[in-house]
């Protein structure tokens, strides 16, 4: 089918014109199977409209920058293929629970300070020397943290995270996630100095454990066992002897 | 005018730019680092890089053969001083990458494992599973976050050099959420901007991959060095280009024509699916041609095959090329072969600067991709890459700290003059600009194509002179380019009409050093001049920029300390 066409409604929104969001409807030639949502925006900027603002880079899941949600859902647009909603139009907006900068832009610079905030970093009493070699570990203690590694920071679990749409002052699910790889990694021995902001009211308290991060996480991270992980942990903490936990 | 400003600023926030920032705060922490990066450093190009990074890591290995083997698989245009240097420091920077909290993968007793890789004659390629620029990236960037010295300005985009009496301070920035033009002083500037490969059509790059550094160093009037090295991996996607990694053969999976025939028998006997990547490419495209490749709907493609590694060590070394098989090919790895057929990766040439990352300006360094210490020469060999950008990446972060010690301060005179000239200069040539009709995306998608056809695996004179006059042509076209977006909240089109003036520039760069070169040599094949001519080219290209479509090309020496130049096969 050479001229078969499909909808994408994209969100327009420019702060010095604009009080709220609105819709914007192209119709768009599907020319391929294998296009996705990115390659229909892609496609309206190249040859339509060039003003659509949006974020993207590696279109292989990797990156982070392309999340947005589709037809309500948060979603790698780089992944999200046009055949699963043909013939129906498809509806991209910016992904819930943030600050709107532009069109399909977010502002996250609250999760760029959260980040730090969890002191995502190797925490050691005594470095070690480079020339002393590497630390010891083994695949199986790498498997301890490694799904919690795997964080993109796309902020999908942010824009699906109903916690979060309510307070933003809650730590969320892919930085307790981060701060959980830290604390199970086995070369790290921060846990004390993170545990002011992960077990804050805003930490991992906060969660009502919906667990909407977990099912949204385009890399199979879980988000919501890390939180009650870390529930779990932090509660050890008060009742075991203290100082038996480094 | 107020300004931020700098002792040590390094422009890109991938590995290079963020190992050279720590590495500047560590040689002297009363340095202060800003780093400007288009994108949040996270999302930068280096989160793309799959297989791993190479360093002498066991006993029965040694300098000596890291050094030949980059060496060979360069064709003799590597420097080979800088191979040297590079073989012995890589292995520290891969132990403090592991300090760092890098999830490498592990033998049984907890040492870092290695893997063999394309062009390597042993085992030295240290991996995170398939995700070793990812989980090496978000590695130092998580790691950057501790050093209070270092102040990032993400999200903005530099768009010219200022430059003074011959020395660099700083550059002038266009911040992409407020659409304001600043400038940012330093007493050096690291480039570290990554890869040109969005000038071709099909490539393994990311959207960001637009050759900004080489842009800007070539419009400061720096030499760009052997432009005509371009890389093409053997195994990108057909339709995306996405990468496919050489990790999949260095594990063990062959490359099959469509005859089920592992045809690099033909052309690589002795190393087969391990041989370099300059010299697979061609045996694809040669196999293509002779009517040997698959037919599909994005074009021939071969199969690559890793049926027989079982689920296990698949999901063990491989998880990642199993899930991009799944989610964008409709495939399971573990029980179909792979479609892939070359594809832009890498690039070889880059912004001329010597072991330390220093350039001819005073003040400015470069490291990573967008540089060419010297390193990689004709043909990168795979897992080259993530070392060069932590050894050379490092290596420029600490010479800029020490130059950056003792230099003058900048003065703020004739920067508020540049800042302004700049800011016009972009106001009147985009935003304030009347009546275009030419569509970015409908010129980059030209050049894109254009670029393919003529300077991709194989070149001839005929193919590169017309690419030369297209070229020329679409510069032109260029000047009426149209911007419909007027905003100045978080305008795109506005970047993306900066980095495609960029593009065109680097593209002629690439053209006119192909069509210099008179021989073949490494990833530059020549169908009309099929040898490599040592007598009239075992020297660099350097291209310089002219106010024509052609720059003016120079040629500088090799060095040359143990390796004679010799036959290349394998």
């Amino acid at each position: 089918m050479p001229d078969k066409r499909i909808t994408i409604q994209a969100a327009r929104f420019d702060p010095d014109h604009d009080e709220k969001p609105r819709l914007q409807s192209y119709e768009i030639p599907f020319y391929d199977e294998s296009m996705v949502v990115l390659d229909a925006l892609n496609y309206i900027k190249s040859h339509v409209d060039g003003s659509l603002s949006y974020r993207w880079s590696c279109r292989m899941g990797i990156c982070g920058s392309c999340g947005m949600m589709v037809n309500g859902t948060p979603k790698l647009t780089c992944n999200a293929f046009l055949r699963d909603y043909w013939p129906r139009p498809v509806v991209v907006q910016p992904l819930n629970n943030f600050p709107l900068i532009r069109d399909l832009v977010i502002d996250m610079d609250d999760f760029m300070h959260k980040l730090k905030s969890i002191k995502p970093w190797i925490i050691r009493k005594q470095e070690m020397a480079l020339g002393a070699g590497e630390h010891r570990q083994t695949n199986e203690q790498i498997d301890d943290f490694r799904q919690f590694s795997e964080c993109i920071n796309c902020m999908l679990c942010y824009a699906a995270c109903p916690v979060y749409g309510l307070n933003e002052e809650f730590l969320g699910p892919a930085a307790i996630a981060l701060a959980r790889r830290y604390n199970l990694d086995s070369r790290d021995q921060g846990l004390k100095d993170r545990l002011p902001v992960i077990a804050d009211p805003e930490g991992v308290w906060e969660c009502s454990f919906v667990g909407e991060c977990s099912v949204v996480c385009p890399k199979g991270v879980d988000p919501a066992k890390a939180i009650q992980q870390t529930k779990l942990d932090t509660t050890m903490r008060f009742v075991l002897p203290y100082g038996n936990r480094d | 005018m107020d300004f931020e400003s700098y002792d040590v600023l390094v422009v890109g926030g991938g590995l290079a730019g963020i190992r050279a920032a720590i590495a500047a705060v560590e040689a002297n922490p009363r340095v202060k680092v800003g780093m400007v990066s288009k994108v949040y450093p996270m999302r930068s190009h280096t989160v793309s890089a799959e297989g791993g990074a190479a360093a002498v890591m066991r006993p029965e290995d040694s300098y000596q053969t890291h050094a030949f083997d980059t060496i060979k698989g360069s064709d003799y245009l590597a420097d080979q001083d800088v191979v040297e240097a590079f073989v012995r420091e890589a292995p520290l920077e891969i132990i403090q990458m592991e300090h760092w909290g890098c999830p490498w993968s592990r033998e049984p007793d907890g040492t870092i494992s290695v893997r063999p890789f394309g062009g390597m004659t042993t085992w030295r390629t240290v991996f995170a599973a398939d995700k070793s620029g990812f989980h090496m990236l978000h590695t130092v960037f998580q790691t950057s976050l501790k050093y209070p010295q270092i102040t990032r300005h993400d999200e903005a985009f530099v768009t010219k050099l200022l430059v003074e009496d011959s020395r660099c301070v700083g550059v002038v920035s266009l911040d992409i959420r407020t659409g304001r033009f600043e400038a940012i002083t330093a007493k050096a500037v690291i480039l570290a901007t990554g890869g040109l490969g969005r000038v071709y059509a099909f490539t393994t790059n990311g959207n960001i991959c637009t050759g900004d550094g080489m842009a800007l160093a070539y419009r400061a009037g720096v030499g760009l060095k052997d432009m005509e090295m371009v890389q093409f991996h053997p195994t990108g996607l057909p339709f995306t280009g996405i990468l496919i990694t050489e990790a999949v053969r260095g594990e063990g999976g062959y490359l099959l024509n469509n005859g089920g025939e592992r045809f690099l028998k033909r052309y690589v006997p002795n190393k087969m699916e391990l041989g370099p990547r300059d010299i697979i490419s061609r045996a694809m495209v040669t196999e293509f041609e002779a009517g040997r490749g698959f037919d599909g709907p994005h074009g021939k493609y071969m199969h690559l095959d890793v049926r027989h590694l079982g689920e296990k060590v698949i999901d063990r070394k491989l998880p990642f090329m199993r899930e991009l098989g799944r989610e964008f090919v409709g495939i399971d790895i573990v029980k179909e072969p792979i479609p892939v057929r070359p594809v832009q990766h890498y690039m070889m040439g880059g912004v001329d600067a010597d072991i330390s990352g220093i350039t001819p300006i005073l003040g400015l360094y470069a490291a990573g991709e967008c540089a060419n210490v010297g390193l990689n020469g004709g043909n990168r060999l795979g897992s080259n890459s993530l070392s060069e950008c932590l050894v050379f990446g490092a290596a420029a972060g600490r010479a800029a700290a020490h130059y950056a010690s003792s230099a003058k301060p900048v003065s703020a005179n004739p920067v508020d003059a540049m800042l302004w000239d700049e800011a016009r200069r972009v106001e009147a040539d985009y935003l304030e600009k009347k009546g275009g009709d030419e569509r970015i995306g409908v010129i980059r998608e030209e050049m894109q194509k254009e670029m393919d056809a003529g300077a991709g695996v194989f070149r001839t004179r005929e193919a590169l002179s017309r690419l030369a006059r297209n070229l020329g042509g679409l510069r032109e076209r260029f000047e009426k380019v149209k911007i419909e977006d007027s905003s100045r909240t978080f305008n795109t089109e506005i970047i993306a009409a900066l980095e495609l003036n960029f593009m065109l520039e680097v593209s002629s760069a690439i053209t006119f050093s192909a069509l210099a070169r008179e021989e073949s040599r490494g990833a530059h094949a020549r169908l009309d001049f099929p040898e490599r001519d040592d007598k009239k080219f075992l020297k660099h290209t350097l291209a310089f920029h002219t106010n024509a479509l052609a720059p003016r090309l120079e040629y500088s020496d090799v060095t040359i300390t143990n390796f004679q130049p010799q036959a290349r096969t394998y």
